[in-house]
């Protein structure tokens, strides 16, 4: 059995002994428990006022913002995880007083992505001549593996400067944020008049506002 | 390994986390009530031992309601969704000394050897936000819509924090095996002290991907009812209840894992120790360990205050965000440069690491205090 069909077969012998646990528990409930209907207890809750509407309604912008900025991130750190383990894997075997045979055997069937039981150095039969990868490829990947990040996480970072520069990731949003302070308030009243044709206090103009 | 023994240890496994939450419960009140200068359940059995168990009759005999209005069947999904996905984020956690290498050893894991635990078990805690959001948004009820979304919100931001904090476990680590990180940490020093940064970043998002004090945001009863379990009642509401301290358990277990060496104690029990004995031991400081964390959760959770949801955004996206990426980049380079010199010895790049960290956090801190002072002219 490799590795990849036993966590299938656990899973499945897992989820189905999950789902098993919580119906026997929802099925003794509605066996056992009392059943007395009224009218008033098909209403919703809340706090005793008549309830006005569905709750199916549209709701906040923000909401959508952060779960779009999430997918971006999510995705990003879903990568992070192969690349670290095979970063620390490469730079290990770069490393050059790592020079036992069995380690470098086992570590570099880490790196071909071998199943867990086969990359302990102890599963290496001892004197194998099996081949292991050399200090000096091991160099290479690990020079591959930090520009692969650096540009990776370079492409990262400017969209997580620009958003926040755009005020994505501010979650409040409000006109008060773009109120001016007395002092400019007083400044902006003293330039000539032309220049400032609408004046309000809730100007729209701000980059803390822009919305998609 | 024949599927009946498997099934006899996810069973006894499960049932034994069920328990575990019923107890975890009545710590919880215990706690709480001593925190607060009170006693607690007391009534049932000696000392309040029997609370458990009268709490489950009360949840099987409460009368059932569904509001008219609520959509029947994504109702009745989503404590099912909360439930299954929180223990089955515990399949690869492991209790107790594994080794896949050896099969004759006693595996204390559900599923042994699974080279993608970590990823997994971030999947799969991850779907537990569907429970949230179907749950509140099911009910059509405004209380529950708003906790739902908010839980929605908080659980997909703290989880970027939580993967990166992770992520420099894994560069030193060199796996995303358990039973490995375990290992890495056997021979040399408890990551902790490699990863302070790291660990007070994951402990921030873990208590705020469990729903936990001072980021119990979605079921603020304050302001929300009860968030977005307002409209349940009976064993559904258990079933909430449950997935919920069952993460718990998972988060603890994993923290204890992750950074505090697992089942390595120094001095007393070792990686190499074999035998009946010594494997008991093991699960004990395991078990010890990952209990520390659960009190120390609930301590947490009784003295401080909740975060606004603001702030809560804020804390996540401006602060966690940005310090757990450096932290990632820190870890790479250390560990890059480290190797470089032939500077294999790690209590060197611990240190080396700490002096980094403690420089730019002594930076930022006074940045903000700066800023702060500067806004605090105009009151806001």
């Amino acid at each position: 059995m490799t590795p990849y069909v036993s966590l299938a077969s656990y899973l499945v012998l897992f989820l189905l002994g999950g789902f098993i646990a919580v119906f026997a528990a929802l099925v003794v409930g509605w066996l056992v428990r009392p059943n007395n209907p009224a009218e008033d207890k098909l209403e919703v809750y809340e706090c005793g006022e008549p309830t006005i509407g569905s709750s199916w309604i549209q709701f906040d912008l923000r909401f959508y913002v952060v779960a779009l900025l999430f997918v971006v991130f999510d995705v990003e750190v879903a990568f992070f995880f192969p690349w670290a383990t095979v970063f620390g894997t490469a730079r290990h075997l770069a490393d050059p007083s790592v020079t036992e045979q069995s380690v470098r055997a086992a570590l570099t069937a880490k790196l071909a992505g071998a199943p867990i039981e086969e990359v302990r150095p102890q599963a290496v039969p001892e004197g194998s001549t099996q081949e292991a990868i050399s200090h000096e490829d091991a160099w290479t990947i690990t020079a591959l593996a930090v520009a692969d990040l650096a540009v990776f996480f370079g492409v990262i970072l400017l969209g997580f400067a620009y958003l926040w520069k755009r005020g994505d990731i501010e979650w409040v949003r409000s006109t008060l944020a773009e109120e001016r302070t007395p002092e400019e308030l007083v400044e902006e009243l003293a330039a000539p008049e032309e220049e400032q044709p609408q004046l309000t206090l809730t100007g729209a103009s701000s980059a803390t506002s822009s919305s998609p | 390994m024949t599927v009946v023994w498997i099934v006899l240890k996810i069973l006894v496994v499960t049932a034994f986390i069920q328990l575990a939450v019923a107890y975890l419960i009545l710590l919880e009140r215990k706690i709480a009530a001593y925190i607060q200068q009170r006693i607690g359940p007391n009534r049932a059995g000696w000392h309040g031992i029997l609370q458990p168990i009268a709490d489950g009759v009360k949840f099987l005999l409460k009368e059932d309601f569904v509001p008219e209005s609520a959509n029947k069947f994504l109702h009745a999904l989503a404590p099912a969704i909360a439930m299954v996905t929180a223990v089955m984020a515990f399949a690869v956690v492991p209790f107790g000394p594994t080794d896949p290498s050896d099969p004759d050893a006693p595996q204390f894991v559900i599923a042994p050897g699974i080279d993608v635990g970590l990823l997994y078990i971030f999947s799969v805690s991850s779907l537990a936000v569907y429970a949230v959001i179907l749950g509140g948004w099911a009910s059509n009820n405004k209380y529950s819509f708003l906790g739902g979304l908010r839980s929605a919100a908080q659980v997909i931001s703290y989880e970027i924090p939580l993967g990166l904090a992770v992520l420099g476990v894994i560069l030193l680590a060199r796996s995303l095996n358990l039973e490995q990180i375990v290992a890495a940490q056997a021979d040399r020093v408890w990551f902790v002290f490699y990863q302070p940064l790291g660990f007070l970043i994951f402990l921030a998002a873990a208590f705020a991907e469990t729903n936990r004090a001072p980021f119990d945001l979605p079921e603020c009863e304050q302001e929300l009812v009860g968030g977005y379990h307002t409209e349940y009642s009976g064993m559904k509401f258990a079933l909430f209840f449950l997935g919920e301290y069952t993460h718990i358990i998972t988060v603890s277990y994993l923290t204890a894992i992750l950074f505090f060496g697992g089942w390595d104690l120094p001095f007393i029990v070792s990686a190499d120790d074999r035998g009946f004995l010594a494997g008991l031991l093991k699960v004990l400081v395991l078990l010890v360990k990952a209990f520390c964390m659960i009190v120390f959760m609930m301590w947490v959770r009784w003295t401080l205050p909740r975060f606004r949801f603001d702030q809560l955004m804020r804390l996540a996206w401006k602060a966690l965000i940005p310090l757990a990426l450096l932290n990632l980049v820190l870890t790479a380079v250390l560990v890059h440069v480290a190797r470089s010199f032939g500077l294999v010895d790690q209590f060197r790049v611990a240190v080396a690491y700490l002096w980094v960290i403690g420089a730019i956090v002594l930076v930022i801190a006074v940045g903000w205090l700066i800023n702060a002072s500067r806004r605090s002219a105009y009151g806001t």
